[in-house]
């Protein structure tokens, strides 16, 4: 395992790999999909040398199932898939935020509906971030926009999944999963052994025996089991990330997440370095949105953009942010094309002259 | 107790004391009975990861005093897996019935035999879809009338009844798999010690085992618990042959 502050240069999913390991991962289920193959891959040889156990499943259907079983059991376990993949994982998803459960699930967003591309796309966000499955329920998201952020958000979701028994989704994209940049590791705080031993399937010595379920068939116990979810994600909101770049005095700012948002942060280099007064805010963490920051720019009477590579999913949650307020406008990059920088300036440009 | 109430036997410490929620005649009960009696038999209550499935069966968590996780319709042998992997040292059992095991989790048994996980499934085939109230079951005979059935079973348009007890024993993890039924005590009788066996090659890391009781469902069926004992006597074990399908243990 990497040393504290070992620099490497590796790609996104493999920092996601590493990442998931070093905060102690002890369970790997996965099954082939283009293109997140390099964390089974990563995991099938490198988990069990440090005494994990790596499955490949019959299927995503099983691989997601057997998340419940380690997360029962209180292990550290985690999947990953892509966009089609994530699709089969939603039921055992439901049933993993209906019974309470802690786990991680990497969904390298590709194109879609249906079979799409295995490029680069944004489709996934309403299914991220709105339950995906079944039921009341809502996963907790968080989007890195970097390799480095690959690594340490992959870490921060473990504690986060333990904090709130709650799913937590990585949710990247094939631009962010296949570069290659330097990744700093670290060494990360072993977390405590007797984590989960207050409510885990352990054997039932010397107390009463324990159910994991999300069946709530007697009146009233099933609206009780919502109210302590809700209770959950309101909590969970008042620890959103996001980073704000060049926003202080910009008039404009541009809303994009992920590797979208790490591209747009090149055209707002280049705008700035020409004048223009633009800016942008990159929502870390998509459920719960960071709904709060973005509304106070909207008070300082700032315009807005919303850029995602699809056909326009955040948007709504950006304009949920600032409604009493403004509006958002919004560009959609199609999925199925690579963007660069440039694409991104005239999109730019036209919100900053108009309204 | 007044004199004439005799204490015939005690209740084994994996049964929790509760009043049973199965129709009249059901035999979910005489199985859970013969797991929790092996469990407390074998010292195993306090080590036992129980996976709850769909169906009737889901309440098996409530009469075994084992802790539990309930699985989603059909997933229970991932779900299984999960847990094994993750405490190798716990002894895993999971419990399932047809519609549940032989539909629309035919992939998960399938591979958790061939993986050769080391846990142990109860397979309840009783030929039909209770809970959900009596619809057609990958085990439903030829002829069979059920809900979705109502001329009968057409293995013309339908198919014929799955064994799964044969298609088990075949595949390469698999270290046990027997067929047994709950119709008479001779056949409880026996169904307990094939029940142990499937425990044992878990306990000795031999591979998976795999039990499978023919059971009733008279509420389904529209027949008497009497009646709907003699028909697993008279077309059941007939098509689905009771014996040991293979036994990692009596080989060499």
């Amino acid at each position: 395992m990497a040393k504290n502050g070992e620099k490497l240069f590796i790609k996104g999913n493999e920092a996601i790999s590493r990442g998931a390991i070093a905060a102690g991962l002890k369970c790997y289920f996965g099954y082939p999909i283009t293109p997140q193959n390099d964390i089974p891959e990563y995991m099938s040889a490198e988990l069990p040398k440090v005494g994990g156990e790596f499955v490949q499943a019959e299927s995503e259907v099983a691989a997601a199932n057997m998340l419940i079983g380690a997360a029962a059991a209180g292990s550290r376990c985690m999947t990953s898939s892509s966009s089609p993949g994530v699709s089969l994982k939603q039921e055992a998803i439901s049933y993993l935020a209906g019974s309470q459960l802690p786990a991680v699930i990497v969904n390298m967003n590709r194109g879609g509906p249906g079979l799409g591309d295995i490029g680069p796309s944004q489709g996934d966000y309403f299914q991220a971030t709105k339950g995906g499955g079944h039921g009341d329920y809502r996963t907790l998201v968080l989007a890195p926009g970097t390799c480095q952020e690959c690594y340490d958000l992959v870490i921060e979701a473990f504690d986060l999944a333990f904090k709130y028994r709650n799913p937590v989704m990585i949710l990247g994209d094939a631009i962010v999963g296949q570069m290659k940049e330097p990744v700093i590791t670290r060494e990360v705080k072993e977390h405590d052994a007797a984590e989960g031993t207050e409510w885990r399937i352990e054997g039932a010595k010397d107390r009463d025996h324990r159910i994991i379920k999300s069946l709530f068939l007697t009146e009233g116990s099933l609206a009780g089991h919502n109210q302590a979810l809700q209770a959950k994600y309101d909590d969970m909101a008042k620890s959103t990330k996001q980073e704000l770049f060049e926003t202080e005095d910009a008039e404009l700012i541009v809303v994009a997440y992920g590797s979208i948002g790490r591209i747009v942060k090149s055209t707002v280099r280049k705008l700035r370095a020409q004048g223009h007064k633009v800016g942008l805010f990159r929502p870390i963490t998509l459920y719960p949105f960071p709904s709060e920051e973005l509304n106070k720019l909207a008070k300082q009477g700032k315009k807005f953009l919303t850029i995602e590579h699809n056909l326009g999913q955040m948007v709504e949650d950006v304009r949920l942010s600032i409604r009493t307020i403004t509006d958002s406008d919004f560009f959609g990059f199609m999925p199925g094309n690579l963007p660069t920088p440039d694409d991104f300036e005239e999109p730019i440009l036209k919100s900053l002259g108009g309204k | 107790m007044s004199e004439q109430e005799i204490l015939a036997f005690d209740k084994a410490d994996a049964i929790v004391d509760v009043p049973t929620h199965y129709c009249p005649g059901c035999q979910h009960g005489v199985a859970h009975r013969l797991a929790g009696e092996l469990l407390s038999e074998m010292g195993l209550t306090e080590d036992t990861l129980l996976v709850t499935s769909i169906g009737c069966s889901v309440f098996l968590y409530n009469y075994l005093n084992v802790d539990s996780v309930e699985a989603p319709h059909g997933r229970a042998p991932a779900v299984a897996t999960g847990v094994k992997r993750a405490r190798k040292d716990k002894f895993v059992l999971s419990y399932q019935g047809d519609g549940d095991l032989a539909s629309i989790g035919m992939a998960e048994i399938m591979h958790i035999a061939n993986r050769g996980e080391k846990v142990s499934i109860i397979f309840v085939n009783n030929t039909v879809y209770g809970m959900t109230g009596g619809q057609m079951a990958p085990t439903t005979m030829e002829g069979q009338k059920t809900t979705t059935s109502p001329n009968g079973r057409d293995p013309m348009k339908e198919g014929q009844a799955i064994r799964m007890a044969e298609i088990i024993a075949q595949l390469g993890g698999t270290a046990y798999s027997a067929r047994v039924a709950l119709n008479n005590v001779k056949n409880i009788r026996k169904a307990k010690k094939a029940m142990k066996k499937a425990f044992e090659v878990q306990q000795k890391g031999l591979g998976f085992g795999f039990i499978e009781l023919l059971a009733t469902c008279p509420t389904n069926w529209r027949m008497t618990p009497i009646q709907a004992n003699e028909r697993v006597e008279s077309e059941m074990i007939p098509y689905f042959p009771l014996g040991v399908y293979k036994d990692a243990t009596a080989e060499d």
